[in-house]
This record gives C-alpha cells, structure tokens and sequence, in this order.
C-alpha cells in the first residue's frame, strides 16, 4: 500500500493562506486570553499546581449529583465542583479554594467533614486530593516558564550548529507558532493547566519540531545535490515537502491513532493531556509544512542563504508572489 | 562482531536477555515487574518545609534543620511499618516524604508532623503570678488602647445580638422562649461588666482553677486570652521564670467547659531527649489510653534527685507546650514515668504518640507545603486504563504497519518488539518510577519508534523507484534516513532533558519515559530493523524483490 506517491502539490504558493488561517487562529487564542484575564483574572485556567489550592476528589457509594453535592457544601458559596469521569459516576472533584492562615490540609479536611454533616445518609471515599500552598504553585509557574525558555534556546543551538542558522530561525518560528496555538486553545477552552499539562506543551514542542527537521533535512538534502542552486527555491522546498509527505502522513496518522485510544481507554486522569498531544500532533504537522518551510523561504529571500555574491545573483529570484 | 548478520543477531539477542534478566530481577527483588507512581498504586506525597514565618533563619540553618528532620522523620516512618518510603531532601529546605499504598493518611501526617518535643517542668503556685496580673492587665490596656479591647469584648455582643435578631426576625415562632430569653439576658450582664472588664481584660478571664497552680478559662473565651498572651508586652510583664502553658484536656465544671492554665517553672528541668523508651499502655480501670517513658540512667538520676527535693509538688508533663497531665509527686520517682491520654483516647493514638516520643522531637516546626493523595481505587483503575489503551494502541500500530508495508511492516513489528522490551528493561535497571503521565510517555515514544521505521521504508521504496538493486536500496535507505532520526531524536531528547531537569513528580516520570523509550527508539530502529532486513535478504539475491 501506497500512499501520496509521487505528489506535487504546490504548498509554499498556497502560504499566503495558510498566513491568514494561523493569523485568525492565533488572534482566536489571544482573544481568548484577554477575556480569562478580564474575567477569571488570569489568561489561562490555572490549576491546583500553579495557583496553590486545594483539590479534593470523592467517590460516593451512593447515586449522587453534582446539585446534591452543591448543596452539601454551602450552596451558592460551595468551592467548584465538576463530575469526574462520566455522569453518574458518583465521582466528584472540589476545588476549594486556599485561606492563607490556615494550613493548606485543614482546607481538605474541612471539606469533608462538611460532606459528612451535610450528606449524612452518604457514604464516600476520598480518593485523591492535592493541597499545593501558593508559595510552591508561583516556583511551579516560574520553573515551566523556564522550561520552555531552556528547550527552545537549547533546539534553536542545536539546529544552528547542525543546519544553519536560517534553518534553526525557521524552525522556532515554527515552533513558538505552534505553541501560540496550543495556548489560544487552552485558553479558549479553559482546559485546566497542572503539570502534565506544561509536559504536553513540552512534548509538542518535541514533536514539532521533530516533523520539521525531517522536512529540513530534505531540503538540506536537496540542495547538496548537483545543479540545486540554479533551481527556484520554491520549486526545492516544494519537492522536499512532497518527497516526505507520505513519511508525514503516516507517522501523524500512527501517532494519532495510539493517542485515539489513549483518549477513548486511558481514563479521565489523563484526558486533557491526551487531548492537548493530539492537537499538538495536528498543528505539529501544519506547521512543519506551511508555517516553517515558508519561513525558510521568507528568511533567505530577505536575508539571502549567506552564500557568496555571485552564485546569489546567478540564482534566479522567485517571482513575485 | 556487529559486521556479520550472526553477530548483530547475538548482540540483539544479549540485550534482549539483559533486559529481560532487569525485569526479572526487578520482579523478584520487589515483588513488582516495575516500580508503580503514586497515582497508579496509590499512596501520599508530602512537601515539608521548615516553619519560619518571619524569615529569621539563615539558609544555612535552614538546610541544617531540614537534615536532622530527615533523620528523625526517617526514624518514624520506619517504626510506623512503610515500606520502602522515599525521603528527599529538594532546594536546601523542603523534604519530600513520599509513602506508597498507605491507607490511613491522616495518621501517617500526624507521625510526621508531630513536633513530639517532651517537657518536665515544675508547677508553681498561682500567687506571684497572682500579684503579676494587674501588670499584664495595665499593660494589654497600654498597648491596644481601651476602644480596641471593648471592641474585642463588644464583638461578642454584637454577634450574639445580630444572631437574636435574625432568629426573631426570619421566624420567632421557631425559637424556644427560654432559648431566646437566656440570649437577650447574657449580652445585658457582659454590657454592663464590660467597662470595667476593659480595664482589667486578662484577669476577668480567669477563675480560680481546681489544682494548686491552675487558673480556669472558659473554653470559649481561649481565642481572646490566646490574643494577649501572645503579645510580647504581656510576655514582660510575667513574672520571673514563670510561664503559662495550657491544659490538653477540657474539663467540665457544672454547665461551662474550661481549659486549664498552668502557672509552670520556665526552665524544663528534664526534656525528652533523655527519653530511652516508650511504649503505649490501656489502663482499662479508667478506660485510659497512656504512655510508658523510661529514661536513660543520666535522665533518670536527674529525675529521681528533682522529684526527692519536691515531694508534695505538682510536675507537669508537657508535651508540645500542652500540659498533658500534671500529676502530684509523692515520692522519688525514679527512671520511668507515664502520659495519661485522657478518657477515651483510642489506644491507637497512645501508640503513634509513643512511636514519635522514641524517634525524638522535631528540632523546629514543619509546615506541610505540598500535599498529593492518590487511594488505590483510583490508581488500579489507571493502571487498568492505561494498560488497554497500551495494548490497544499498540495493536493499531501493529496492523497500520503491517498493512502499509507488508513484510518490512512484520520486521518492524518485531523491532518493536524488541523496543519494548528494552523499555521496560531500562526502567526497571533504572528503578525509575512508572507514573500515568509517565505511561502516556511511553505511547508517545512508540510513535516516534515507528516514525524512524517509516522514515527508512519511505526512503528504501523512493531507492527503489530509482531503481536501485534491492540491497543497494536498503542500504542506501538507512543511510540516507539517518540524518534525520538522529537530529529528530536529538532535539526530543534536548526537551525530555529540560523536563527532568525542571520538572518534579509526574513530569519527571514523563521525561524519564520518554528519555529511555528514545534511546531505545534510536537503537531498535537502526540496529534491530536493520539486522532483521539484514535476516531477510539473507537467503535472496541482490536483485530479488522485496515486500515493502
């Protein structure tokens, strides 16, 4: 079996559009961001990990809903309370929220002693909580931060020294596109942000970039080869894109089919980071062709391919587009 | 030996054989094939710090103290029966205390933050005190001026007017007379007393006790007198050598409960660290919980000399800087002595408290920072999840492979095989913990296994359509796919680095996952495919065709 053999599809002439479509869709997410700042106080929906907090998970024994529950716990002033897992279920999450004079396990325990004064004929089981103060959660924030910072400085090296630097500019251009996204889609969705969440993003960026060295690398190829620099840069990178493209499409496709059964099997714990990976699988690959391979071509029609002057010249400029 | 297709079928195999021997012996050592995260078998994450609220502790004595907490947490927690816990030392002044399949949380916090520092000191009588109380009162007046201490007695009031008034108003019918008449009648007296109470706000709180050295405070006026013993003014006023602790225990004198106030000697005597031994006792005359203390001999002659030059005195034993019982001292006593726990107290409590007193007291208060609970339901059914989504995933990789590149797709499934194995084999050499993020890890780097496969198929087919022979395709395709697995797998590696580096529990678990299922990617598809390819076309010529 075959797929896309032989495919010649004009991808860089079709950038403008894609500029267009990653301009709205980055515009969506930072549209969104500007609103969880004016209305949650922050630009993402940051979890337990980040804000210190307190998350308590119950597994009631009896059918309970989450109406019940609120009322259990104060009514209009109960802590947030989202279903985990399916509905009925009898699994709750509470996330009350951290008083500074009080030590972070006395909020848990508070929580359900109230359980237990208010739902008397209920029995339930802690099953998980996590207290994080908020001293810890701002370190947690500025270590992710961090994080990023390092992987992109580390990659943007690494490609420099193997590539060129054009190559390593391209690809983290790519790269914090795809992140940019990822965020906007966060934040629109209020998906909320714990620590495998930063691993996710972190993967992405793993990801991305993964699929953007294997189209540069053909390009690199390419262009080693005899008689490249008389050809249409446009004309290589296309060639490159279409030689790899049927590697892409499967190992995007392979990729998305074991994080499928990760969504649909591997339990609610791990949903909104598998959700998150598939995203960044889809973008990853959108990005590789029509985000970092224009930059490419972007970057060495501004500032040329650092070739000698007179091969530059001898190379005929792309027309205009 | 690597040149020859029987040394690379051997090589494979050792390392097959070594990582199957890891899982072994991981499996027989612990019982376990690997060592499970807390959130898949359940279990308890603690973050101490050390408590120093106004930042008076240099770095250094910090890490110093988090050192000695370490040994004495270490001590507790292996008296208490956990296995294998795992007590480390991050950023020079926090422990992380992590304890797997532990079913009482609670308990095993109060074994951990027990400061279980242990006092002897001798119970003075309440006369000079007595004489010290105008002072402190003069002094409380001095200092918060008189509006702010009848605002502290008038909050009260108010409170208790407010309440009166909202059961009236919202529905009169509903309060019983005599309820309602006691509320309106108490704010009455408390307004007409609380001028003078303001001039005298500590010792119109206190009563007469029932012990020689005792005052009683109303439990319900604690908070206020808390309030000003705190102060440092009050503190001055004291007379010398003289401390107040509170009683443990509530006692109940006609309607009202009372907590007693012990009037002690400032300088314990004897303190916990001459303790030898203690064990947890039930005195079932008095349904009593206690705990027996011997004392090391140096203690113990200590002890015997003070109690002989003070028979007919009260000792008080303070544990925590609560009085925990104060018993009268009739004789010599000699090394060993009792806590009585009160009426009622489950044995239970007695024995973690004689745990604690063994191990020794913390040097300094901790504050619990961090706290992750996982219950073993929910991390069986991770496990549960995980384990057919694994199964799942892998099978749809299995059939893509196989369907797209026939033969070739079976030699990479048994790469894969082989990748797997190497996997599992590295975390369990590594002991590294297996966690859900860490599971979701090890899916991830089975794509990027297969994204090197499909990278050097893609490239043999495009040989081929070139027209290369068969085995000049092969090659070639290696070779030509090299440059981008490794860059590929390089920069992946960079990113999984940083994540151990800056990450902690989960994502670290992740980035191990995914740091090991790289390497292992790297050699199962250039060496172990390559070897299998080699296997292939062993037995065909160079022009023959191959199924890819």
């Amino acid at each position: 079996m075959r797929l896309f053999k032989d495919a010649s599809y004009t991808f860089i002439e079709k950038r403008r559009t894609a500029y267009v479509v990653s301009a709205i869709v980055i515009a969506i997410g930072i549209a969104g961001m500007g609103y969880n700042i004016a209305t949650l106080g922050s630009w993402q929906n940051y979890g337990v990990d980040f804000l210190g907090g307190s998350l308590v998970q119950v597994r009631f024994d009896q059918p309970t809903t989450d109406a019940e529950l609120r009322e259990g716990l104060g009514g209009a002033t109960a802590p947030p309370i989202t279903q985990f897992g399916g509905e009925g279920t009898g699994e709750f999450v509470i996330r009350a929220p951290l008083d500074e004079d009080v030590s972070i396990t006395q909020v848990a325990d508070d929580v359900e002693a109230q359980i237990r004064a208010n739902l008397p004929d209920k029995t339930f089981t802690v099953v998980r909580t996590e207290l994080v103060g908020a001293k810890v959660g701002g370190e947690l924030q500025q270590k992710a931060l961090l994080a990023v910072l390092f992987s992109f400085l580390l990659t943007l090296v690494y490609l420099a020294f193997r590539f060129e630097l054009r190559f390593g500019l391209a690809a983290v251009i790519a790269t914090a596109h795809d992140i940019l996204i990822t965020l906007g889609f966060l934040a629109v969705f209020r998906v909320e942000i714990a620590l495998p969440t930063v691993a996710a993003i972190l993967t992405i960026l793993g990801y991305s970039l993964n699929d953007t060295i294997v189209v540069f690398d053909r390009i690199r190829e390419n262009m080693r080869m005899k008689g490249a620099r008389k050809r249409d840069p446009v004309d290589l990178v296309n060639q490159s894109i279409n030689e790899t493209l049927p590697r892409t499409v499967l190992t995007s496709g392979t990729t998305l089919a074991v994080l499928a059964a990760l969504l649909v099997l591997g339990g609610a714990v791990i949903r909104d980071f598998t959700i998150v990976l598939m995203l960044g699988v889809v973008i990853g690959t959108y990005s590789s062709i029509f985000v970092a391979s224009p930059a490419l071509i972007e970057i060495q029609k501004r500032w040329g391919m650092g070739q000698s002057k007179e091969k530059k010249k001898a190379r005929p400029q792309p027309a205009t587009v | 030996m690597f040149k020859t297709l029987r040394g690379r079928l051997i090589a494979i195999a050792v390392i097959i054989g070594v990582a199957g021997w890891q899982l072994y012996s991981h499996k027989t050592e612990t019982g376990e094939w690997l060592k499970l995260g807390l959130d898949l078998q359940g279990g308890m994450h603690l973050v101490l710090e050390v408590d120093d609220p106004d930042s008076t502790m240099t770095a250094d004595a910090k890490s110093d103290m988090i050192d000695r907490v370490d040994r004495i947490i270490r001590t507790r927690i292996d008296q208490f029966g956990v296995e294998e816990p795992l007590i480390q030392k991050v950023g020079g002044d926090r422990l992380i205390v992590e304890l797997a399949g532990i079913d009482d949380e609670d308990r095993a916090k109060g074994i951990i933050q027990e400061s279980a520092f242990l006092e002897f000191n001798l119970v003075l009588p309440t006369a000079e005190f007595d004489q010290a109380l105008s002072r402190i009162d003069r002094s409380i007046v001095a200092t918060l001026g008189v509006d702010s201490i009848r605002a502290l007695g008038r909050d009260v009031v108010d409170e208790s007017d407010d309440l009166e008034n909202l059961l009236f108003g919202a529905d009169s019918a509903a309060t019983p007379d005599s309820a309602a008449a006691d509320t309106t009648a108490a704010p009455e007296e408390d307004e007409a007393e609380s001028i003078e109470d303001a001039l005298r706000p500590f010792s119109s709180l206190l009563f007469t006790g029932d012990v020689e050295g005792t005052y009683f405070v109303a439990a319900e006026d604690r908070p206020v007198a808390e309030q000003f013993l705190a102060m440092d003014e009050v503190q001055r006023a004291y007379p010398r050598d003289q401390k107040l602790r509170w009683g443990a225990d509530l006692v109940a004198q006609g309607a009202r409960n009372y907590y007693r106030l012990y009037v002690l000697e400032e300088d314990a005597f004897l303190t916990g660290e001459e303790l030898e031994d203690a064990t947890a006792q039930r005195d079932p005359q008095f349904n009593q919980s206690q705990v027996q203390f011997q004392l090391s001999r140096a203690g113990g002659r200590q002890f015997a000399r003070f109690s002989g030059s003070n028979v007919g005195n009260y000792l008080a034993i303070v544990l925590d800087n609560e009085v925990m019982s104060a018993p009268v001292i009739r004789d010599r006593i000699g090394a060993r002595g009792q806590i009585e726990m009160g009426q009622g107290t489950p044995l239970e409590e007695a024995r973690d408290l004689a745990l604690v007193l063994r191990a020794g007291a913390l040097p300094v208060r901790i504050n619990i920072v961090e706290e992750r609970t996982v219950g073993p339901s929910l991390g069986q059914d991770s496990i549960d999840q995980g384990t057919v989504a694994g199964m799942v995933g892998i099978a749809m990789v299995v059939v893509i492979m196989i369907v797209y590149y026939g033969m070739a797709g079976l030699l990479a499934v048994g790469a894969l095989g082989v990748y797997v194995l190497l996997v599992l084999g590295g975390l369990a050499g590594l002991n590294a913990t297996l966690t859900v993020p860490g599971i979701a890890g090890l899916i991830l780097s089975i794509g990027m296994a297969v994204d090197a496969n499909v990278l050097i198929f893609e490239r043999i087919r495009e040989e081929l359509d070139h027209g290369r022979a068969t085995r000049t395709a092969v090659d070639e395709g290696f070779e030509h796919a090299l440059s981008a697995i490794v860059d590929a797998n390089i920069t992946t590696l960079i990113t999984a680095l940083i994540l151990f580096q800056f990450g902690t529990g989960p994502v670290r678990g992740f980035a191990v996952t995914l740091s090991i299922g790289i390497v292992a990617s790297f050699f199962s598809a250039l060496f172990v495919t390559r070897s299998f390819f080699l296997a292939y076309l062993s037995g065909k010529k160079a022009s023959d065709p191959i199924s890819i």
